[in-house]
């Protein structure tokens, strides 16, 4: 007998009762939206910008090496998506298109369709997600309820920078994945 | 080695053990705090408890939906029955392509089935990449801890450890520095492998994808530089849809840590083009734990880590004096399931006060299960110390003139008796605690003085 079969096989001959799955209601938010958005991303150690805010922070640290995948905001890119995700090592700024926030935590939705390769929103040393205020929804029900059956290979929340408290809980942003988030909200 | 000696070992360093107390503490307050900021928090934990019912009654039909999803979507999906046949498969797939070397992601499941070290042997590097855990595995030690696999030590050892393992400066232990050489460190692993490991937070039946869930990223930096990943899933970490994710993501990283969601909530469902993604499916116990009508509960958990945070022996002993992969309370009802022999003392190690029941994000009741292997244990093992002493307590108790004598002579014994027999080391009980001071007079007397 395969372990497939096996393992099966013993879950089966386990007198079980059965139990009925919840359905899940609608819990009422009664916050406002977007102010609630943007201070759940504050307090995951983000930050919400204007697109000239976004500007001002390109041109003062002087980046070199952008990517952008915004459509309308193409022209702030310096060089193309490699086909490899290694040669993304080096890159300093990723601004790429949020599909939809959550309120109570910040976290935006990402799926392959934005993101070119899977490793951009990682690797690079900055990471700016550009999103539609209107598009904000407020808990994690609604978020998956706006997913619904969206087929996409590999979907995302990302909810602020890479973080970490593994050395005596002292909270340190930039771990192995972006150092910081900018969320420019349209 | 039972847990109390290991605990008094952990007691040794009396400020390490203050720091360590303090800190879960912190921990288990934050998530008092965010908790209380959602008015639907205990219907979410009833919620997350009937989706758990549902999945145990049903294992079998999700396991077969998932699989079945998985497989449409490009996933390869492997089955074993326990540790050794699913380290064989995941050595199987290293070795089909030729990979010599691989970064791994946090997973207790991997822990559980002591893969590092099979692979170790069989000629792999593996590099943990969880800061906490990359800091324990330069330690050769396990985790600590589920979610903060190295809360037992100061950043002074890690900073004397980087400087050995890292060439960082030597006495510097400002936490930000030492993370930002573990990133330069980890970031030429990541580029470097062609295999990476990952745990599983969830699996989705309704559409075969799964979720990891991680702070630090390090999951994602590993899958999706490398050419192949293996997901590593115990079969209870199920659930029926993906709305229900909204349930479980709402409760996990609160329950954890006491932040709203972890920052990267990665969803897999099928390899990128010209990738692989393998998923291994391990029983490991788990369906002879889901046989045990009494503890088949303890399958519900998310490895939140929410009991440890608040267990008062847990915060007080450390991780390692559990001696088992998962420590504290909810370790304590999973691990006797696998070797009751080994881990006897465990179901003893806790205050039955119920706190890690209350903590419970999908309500396992905990305290209870703790109880009940007390119970079995003792039956299989017969009389030991503890049960002397009750049954002589017990003869006291059941004749009022024996307890009437037995008082006063305590009370009086007490105030004489010199602390070095109070608290010598027969009397395992006076560890770590100090006696009340004793009344003058009995509350017997006092009622008879003082009613009117």
């Amino acid at each position: 007998m395969s372990s497939r079969e096996h393992i099966l096989a013993k879950i089966k001959s386990i007198p079980r009762e059965s139990k009925l799955l919840p359905d899940i209601p609608d819990f009422h938010f009664t916050e406002n939206i977007p102010s609630r958005f943007i201070q759940s991303i504050e307090s995951n150690k983000g930050e919400v910008i204007t697109e000239s805010g976004l500007k001002a922070f390109l041109e003062t640290n002087r980046f070199e090496k952008i990517i952008s995948l915004v459509s309308g905001m193409e022209n702030l890119s310096t060089q193309l998506l490699p086909s490899d995700a290694h040669e993304l090592n080096e890159l300093e700024i990723a601004i790429i298109q949020g599909q939809f926030g959550v309120a109570e935590n910040g976290a935006i939705w990402l799926t392959d369709e934005n993101l070119g390769l899977r490793a951009l929103p990682f690797i690079t040393e900055h990471l700016v997600i550009v999103m539609d205020e209107k598009s904000l929804v407020s808990n994690m029900h609604e978020a998956y309820q706006r997913i619904g059956a969206q087929h996409s290979g590999f979907g995302l929340f990302i909810a602020g920078p890479s973080k970490t408290a593994d050395i005596e809980q002292s909270l340190v942003i930039g771990a192995h994945g972006a150092k910081s988030l900018r969320v420019v909200l349209k | 080695m039972s847990h109390p000696a290991k605990a008094s070992e952990f007691l040794q360093d009396a400020a390490k053990a203050k720091w360590h107390d303090e800190t879960l503490w912190f921990v288990r307050d934050k998530r008092d705090t965010i908790s209380k900021t959602i008015p639907e928090w205990e219907q979410l934990r009833d919620l997350a408890s009937q989706i758990k019912d549902n999945v145990l009654a049903n294992l079998d039909q999700y396991l077969i939906q998932f699989e079945e999803k998985a497989k449409a979507n490009g996933i390869q999906v492997h089955w074993a029955r326990d540790a050794e046949e699913h380290n064989q498969i995941v050595l199987g797939i290293l070795q089909r392509h030729q990979c010599k070397a691989i970064v791994k992601s946090k997973s207790i499941l991997t822990e559980e089935c002591h893969l590092n070290p099979y692979l170790e042997k069989n000629g792999i590097e593996v590099v943990d990449t969880d800061l906490g855990e990359r800091i324990v595995q330069f330690l050769n030690q396990p985790p600590s801890h589920i979610v903060l696999p190295a809360i037992h030590l100061k950043k002074k050892d890690i900073s004397e450890l980087f400087h050995e393992k890292l060439h960082t400066e030597k006495g510097n232990e400002d936490p930000a520095y030492l993370t930002h050489a573990a990133r330069l460190h980890l970031r030429e692993k990541f580029l470097g492998a062609k295999v990476a490991i990952t745990g599983v937070n969830f699996g989705v039946a309704e559409t075969g994808e799964f979720v990891v869930c991680t702070n630090e990223g390090n999951a994602d930096m590993g899958v999706h530089l490398a050419v192949v990943h293996i997901a590593c899933m115990g079969i209870e970490k199920i659930i029926p849809r993906r709305k229900d994710l909204g349930v479980f993501l709402r409760l996990l990283a609160r329950s954890a840590t006491g932040q709203p969601i972890t920052n990267y909530n990665s969803h897999f469902r099928s390899p990128a083009s010209g990738k692989e993604i393998h998923i291994v499916l391990v029983d490991n116990g788990r369906t002879d734990q889901l046989g045990r009508e009494k503890f088949k509960n303890s399958l519900k958990c998310i490895r939140c880590g929410a009991c440890m945070n608040t267990c008062p022996i847990y915060r007080r002993s450390g991780g390692y004096s559990y001696g088992s992969v998962v420590p504290g309370p909810i370790g304590s009802i999973l691990s006797p399931g696998l070797d009751v022999k080994k881990y006897s003392t465990l179901p003893f190690a806790s205050t039955l006060c119920g706190s890690c029941t209350d903590v419970c994000p999908v309500k396992i009741n905990i305290h209870e299960q703790l109880y009940e292997w007390r119970q079995e244990i003792t039956k299989s093992q017969g009389t030991n110390a503890k049960s002397i002493s009750m049954k002589i307590a017990n003869g006291i108790f059941a004749v009022p003139f024996a307890y009437k004598v037995t008082g006063s002579m305590m009370r009086g014994a007490l105030k004489f008796l010199p602390d070095s027999i109070t608290y010598s080391g027969l009397n395992t009980w006076g560890k770590q605690r100090d006696l009340p001071e004793t009344p003058k007079e009995t509350f017997k007397d006092w009622y008879k003085k003082n009613r009117s």
